[in-house]
């Protein structure tokens, strides 16, 4: 994969030299870095605001956060000015509650230029395959998703505690994975990564983007969370993991939880 | 893709320690290279072991960490060795609900079995997560007052006067000069040998052996986030090791008498966590949790479907806990149980390597 596109550059290079001698081609030389960042409608989140029952979503329920891992792939630089795209195919797991991985280089170098910057929460279908990444699978005791539920990675592991309607303390687990059907033979799956586009940002030689994610917003629209309904395994609830999709992209107009933050270069 | 820079991380890794050999305090001595028998599954499907840059394994140094992890003379009054709280037999935990130190006293948590530590990533080792190294961890029990309570100064002494160990420990290190640091890393080099991958369940996964239908169900049970949802925390086929090695409340107690992590951390939002512990060699590791409560199997299980109490800590996984648990209907416990039996090893615990030698 990205061989192939290192060769498509290559030979656009080649192309651009041999049409244009007045306007030498950029070398790609610059890495760009993402920094992760969370929030709940504007409210940092840091370790010491895990555990705590200081959130209310948007359907009214008093929640906390107590762990908060997602994976994302595939950041993808589509030049403006050459339409070509660089894909270093790589991904990346970051643990808030750890602060693990909140920084994050894409194995690539390209050239600097206006870009417009997408990646993919989640795993698409082609990269999610089952068992494939050892990393993966060691990291938070298997970041695996069974067979019986389609195989392949989480996309997310969102987990906490939330006052219900009984004014009782209950649990939640909002993982994202595939959304998976195996009441039926053979089981019906549906990709449910997304796209995130993070707009145009202008590449230099050490730039750094800020990814923001806002946790509210996967409670929030289009589709208006109920947690008591809604709490846990929601793994093979197949009609929650689209609904989780809708809420986490920007779905027919919807916010979306992603948006891009502040970029210093 | 990431796992090739995984790869080349770990090629730097190998070039990096290779070129510290050389400099070690021990004048460029360099015992047996020797490689650990990782089990192909463990291969294919997670990340290599972690060996530290300053303590590279050697035929030498394991076969002196095994004579020093089965040797009485660590201990004050040359009564207790390391094995006598883990025992081969037991998948090296200790049978008794808490083992007793060489003053008759006894402890409040149970021994943990010792098997597949070098793949602890975390590298937080107790119950509690208190010891940072395996290397790290060997210094406590021969000090700790309810264990072999002697003092690293006198310990370094018996071995020191000892007519076979100034010997090993040249074989091993490059030098006769006995210190705990060079103690604890022999030992730690025999722990980092003790390997179990040769389980039923691994056998089925290299399509070498099959399970019973009982045991395919019990799977499903384990994996069902309707019914055990036991992988979240406990790991699934593809994560060999059968634990996260991350601290959780898996809702024991309403109040903690041992707040575990937490009380290593101080941070209350940990009070009553502690390390999840393998499932592989359940068959030789009774009694089950922290403080050993359970005796068997099935005490485990019934905890899990009815018996889950609420404390705040309690983990988010921990379902329908008002109710005590899910409720697993009989024969998905005795298949959940089957499975997990097939989770055990016994070529590891009759491994010859693995015995006293003494
Ligand atoms: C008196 C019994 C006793 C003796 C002797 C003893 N241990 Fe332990 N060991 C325990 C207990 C109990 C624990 C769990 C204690 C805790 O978590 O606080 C433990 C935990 C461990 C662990 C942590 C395993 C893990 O997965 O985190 C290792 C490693 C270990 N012991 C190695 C040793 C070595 C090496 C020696 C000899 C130098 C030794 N032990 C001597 C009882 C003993
Ligand atoms: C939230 C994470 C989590 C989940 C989910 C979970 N466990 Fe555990 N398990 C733990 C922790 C933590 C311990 C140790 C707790 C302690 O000793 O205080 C443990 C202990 C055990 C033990 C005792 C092992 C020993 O050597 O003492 C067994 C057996 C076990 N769990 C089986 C299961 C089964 C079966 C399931 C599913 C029904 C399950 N667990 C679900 C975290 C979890």
């Amino acid at each position: 994969m990205k061989k192939i596109v290192l060769m498509i550059v290559a030979s656009v290079l080649v192309f651009g030299c041999n049409n244009d001698d007045n306007n030498p081609q950029p070398t790609p030389n610059a890495t760009v870095e993402f920094t992760f960042t969370h929030n709940w409608d504007g409210d940092v989140i840091e370790n010491s605001d895990f555990d705590l029952l200081q959130y209310f979503n948007a359907n009214g329920e008093q929640m906390s956060i107590s762990k908060l891992v997602y994976l994302i792939s595939d950041v993808t630089f589509t030049n403006l000015s050459t339409a070509v795209s660089y894909d270093a195919g790589d991904y990346n797991l970051i643990n808030v509650r750890e602060g693990t991985n909140l920084t994050f280089t894409p194995d690539i170098e390209i050239p600097e230029g206006e870009y417009l910057v997408t990646f993919t929460f989640g795993f698409d279908d082609e990269d999610n395959q089952d068992g494939i990444y050892p990393d993966l699978n060691s990291a938070d005791g298997g970041w695996n998703v069974p067979m019986a539920l389609g195989g392949g990675y989480h996309y997310m592991r969102l987990e906490g505690k939330f006052v219900d309607n009984t004014s009782a303390q209950a649990n939640y687990a909002y993982h994202t994975i595939r959304a998976n059907d195996n009441t039926t033979t053979p089981i019906t799956l549906q990709d449910t990564s997304f796209e995130v586009s993070l707009g145009q940002v202008t590449v230099g030689s050490s730039t750094s983007v800020e990814v923001k994610m806002n946790v509210a917003e996967w409670f929030r629209s289009p589709n208006q969370w109920d947690l008591n309904q809604l709490n846990t395994v929601l793994m093979p609830n197949f009609d929650a993991q689209i609904m989780m999709y809708e809420n986490g992209s920007t779905f027919n107009g919807s916010t979306g939880v992603f948006s891009k933050g502040t970029v210093t270069q | 893709m990431k796992r090739s820079l995984a790869y080349i991380a770990l090629c730097c890794l190998l070039v990096v320690s290779c070129t510290t050999d050389q400099d070690d305090n021990t004048d460029g001595y360099t015992a047996t290279p020797l490689e650990l028998n990782i089990p192909p599954l463990f291969a294919e499907k997670i990340l290599p072991p972690v060996i530290p840059e300053d303590n590279p394994q050697s035929v030498e140094g394991v076969t002196l960490g095994r004579k020093l992890f089965f040797d009485k003379k660590l201990s004050a009054d040359n009564t207790l060795a390391c094995a006598g709280c883990h025992s081969p037999a037991s998948a090296f935990s200790d049978p008794r609900q808490f083992s007793v130190g060489i003053d008759g006293t006894a402890g409040t948590r149970n021994s943990m079995p010792l098997f597949n530590l070098a793949w602890n990533y975390n590298e937080l080792f107790f119950w509690d997560g208190r010891a940072a190294s395996i290397e790290n961890q060997a210094l406590f029990p021969v000090i700790d007052p309810i264990e072999m309570h002697n003092t690293w100064p006198e310990a370094v002494n018996t071995l020191q006067a000892d007519p076979e160990y100034p010997a090993l420990f040249e074989a091993a290190f490059g030098t006769q000069n006995i210190d705990s640091t060079l103690v604890t890393k022999a030992i730690a080099q025999f722990v980092r040998t003790l390997i179990s991958g040769n389980s039923k369940f691994d056998r089925y996964l290299a399509g070498t052996e099959q399970l019973t239908q009982s045991e395919l169900n019990g799977l499903n049970v384990f994996l069902d986030e309707n019914r055990g949802d036991c992988f979240h925390c406990h790991g699934n086929p593809n994560n060999p090791l059968w634990t996260d090695n991350i601290f959780h409340n898996n809702g024991l107690d309403e109040t903690h008498i041992d707040r575990g992590r937490g009380a290593v951390t101080g941070d209350p939002r940990e009070f009553g966590t502690f390390k999840t512990p393998s499932l592989r060699n359940l068959a030789y590791t009774a009694p089950y949790m922290h403080d050993g409560r359970f005796n068997t199997i099935d005490e485990v299980i019934d905890h899990y479907s009815e018996g889950l109490v609420y404390s705040e800590t309690i983990d988010p996984l921990m379902k329908k806990v008002d109710e005590g648990g899910v409720g697993l209907t009989p024969e998905d416990k005795a298949d959940l149980k089957a499975f997990l039996l097939t989770l055990s090893d016994p070529s590891f615990i009759s491994n010859p390597d693995f015995q006293d030698p003494n």
